[in-house]
């Protein structure tokens, strides 16, 4: 039996007067992993940071319409509690460079004050690192700083980061487009194993990668959502003529 | 073509030199000036100079412990009331570089940070020293402290501002309150630039002498009564200094030579500080 985790409803979201997400409906099933993929400027990054309300971060940024985690309003809840409950990775891996690897991972915890006694900090450090397949390479430098870390590492910390809050739903911002290839394949070799307890939403530019890791494909073009499909069917035949150029490269 | 070739050579060793020989001429006067205080100033240091007040003309010996005293006491005030004012103002000023209020209160920086001192005195002495009807540590703790600011807000500024935007988004992606976000994350990642601001503010005031003229005014005897007059080191330095007496001037030279000392030792540690808790981002 599949579960709705987020869905929209004719959603929208504007920079000022610049509309860059329109009409956007789309359900996603839990422990799917989901890409977002679509031209520079369409709006897929914008979308993606409405879903844990990081957009209205920026100065001049509205939404409107729904956005449900589940059966809750994101918009009507806590943004606090919406990131809590929706991690998120970024373009640039983003370590706390003034935090060893083992702070970085209890971030989360420890910079909003949570108590945790130190045998269980102890037991999500090695839990997230380990899902995010960097405990092996970083068990003896824990307290070492992140930011010694390749780029790739540094990336895979900082999934280890959103892991450790236990989010229901990650995001992904173009998560590799900063990374070597060999980085970048370890980062999407972790996709198929985190989407076992996780469900993930992966913008990126890259069409190869969303063939790789996706289950599901949502395009998006000028801020619409075109299609959302099976990602086989989607790279093999896409029903709207828009996703088919793209595809085949027609226009960028 | 080998000749244009050893022609530029000549040309790139000739400006070398003449840079180096610059950088050396502008040093040099600093460096006499150094020496010369150090020469006149470090054989009157001793323990006794340290832990005693001046003597009256016509004795031997004497020291300074009560500019000692002062200067301590005065910075320390000083320090409580613009450091954390001033962190809070540039926390501010880096976080909402656009608004009216920033605009403003930017601009007033940099306003005071080119008024006078001794212009900040005049203003202190009839707003503080007259209503109060006395000099006090106090009224020269306010002086240096409106000195104070403007090098503490710009440093804050400057520093959080180089601070990636991607690191406020890695907190508030966590869920963690903006509050939060500012202290545990802005602040620490900028701790070694904000704590050099401070070292140079606490250098920079600690010779001011004009504004103390007027405010703390001075005291030949050891007070730590913040609501009287207080001497303070560079303001002995001025007294003494134009005194007739030859003993008074061992004093002020004495005196130089301490304020020197700890100017210098503030820089060497800020650079050391900043060195070992710079975050490599």
């Amino acid at each position: 039996m599949e579960h709705t985790v987020v869905s929209a409803n004719k959603f929208n979201a504007w920079f000022g007067d610049n509309h860059v997400v329109k009409d956007v409906s789309i359900g996603i099933d839990k422990n799917q992993v989901i890409a977002v993929m679509g031209p520079s400027g369409c709006g897929k990054t914008t979308f993606l940071r409405c879903i844990n309300r990081m957009h209205e971060l920026i100065p001049g940024a509205t939404a409107k319409g729904s956005l449900k985690l589940y059966d809750d309003e994101v918009y009507n809840m806590n943004p606090i509690y919406v990131r809590y409950k929706i991690g998120m990775v970024f373009q640039r891996p983003n370590p706390f460079p003034n935090l060893s690897i083992y702070d970085n991972v209890i971030a989360g915890y420890k910079l909003n004050g949570l108590k945790v006694a130190k045998a269980e900090q102890d037991r999500i450090v090695e839990k997230s690192l380990t899902s995010a397949a960097l405990w092996n390479e970083v068990k003896d430098s824990l307290h070492k700083k992140g930011t010694f870390l390749s780029g790739g590492q540094q990336q895979r910390l900082c999934i280890a980061r959103a892991i450790a809050m236990e989010p229901e739903v990650i995001l992904f911002d173009e998560p590799t487009s900063a990374l070597d290839p060999i980085s970048t394949s370890s980062v999407e070799q972790l996709f198929h194993e985190l989407k076992e307890n996780y469900t993930l939403i992966i913008v990126t530019h890259n069409m190869q990668q969303a063939a790789r890791v996706s289950d599901k494909t949502a395009f998006f073009y000028m801020g619409e959502l075109v299609e959302f499909d099976d990602t086989k069917k989607m790279f093999t035949a896409p029903s709207d003529v828009r996703t088919q150029n793209y595809i085949t490269g027609r226009f960028s | 073509m080998d000749a244009r070739i050893g022609i530029r050579n000549t040309k790139s060793i000739l400006f070398k030199g003449l840079i180096v020989f610059l950088a050396f001429v502008i040093t040099l006067p600093l460096i006499i000036v150094l020496l010369y205080i150090i020469k006149q100033g470090i054989f009157q240091v001793n323990w006794h100079f340290l832990t005693n007040v001046p003597a009256p003309v016509g004795e031997t010996g004497g020291g300074i412990s009560n500019a000692l005293v002062g200067s301590l006491i005065i910075v320390l005030m000083s320090s409580i009331v613009a450091i954390p004012v001033g962190i809070l103002t540039g926390i501010y000023l880096s976080e909402n570089p656009h608004t009216k209020l920033s605009y403003y209160a930017g601009l007033c920086v940099d306003i005071l940070q080119g008024v006078p001192s001794i212009v900040v005195g005049i203003v202190v002495y009839f707003w503080i020293v007259k209503p109060l009807g006395t000099f006090s540590a106090i009224s020269g703790s306010i002086a240096l402290s409106i000195m104070m600011l403007p090098i503490v807000i710009r440093s804050t500024e400057q520093t959080l501002r180089l601070l990636p935007p991607s690191l406020k988004e890695a907190a508030l992606s966590l869920g963690v309150p903006y509050h939060r976000v500012i202290l545990k994350v802005i602040v620490p990642c900028g701790f070694a630039g904000i704590l050099s601001g401070i070292m140079l503010s606490i250098a920079r005031i600690v010779g001011e002498t004009a504004p103390l003229l007027f405010t703390a005014f001075g005291n030949p005897y050891l007070s730590t009564a913040i609501t009287k007059p207080m001497e303070t080191l560079p303001h002995l330095i001025y007294t003494y200094a134009t005194s007739p007496y030859d003993d008074w001037h061992n004093l002020a030279w004495g005196a130089s030579f301490i304020l020197l000392m700890f100017v210098l030792i503030l820089n060497i540690f800020t650079k050391l500080i900043t060195r070992k808790w710079n975050i490599q981002l």
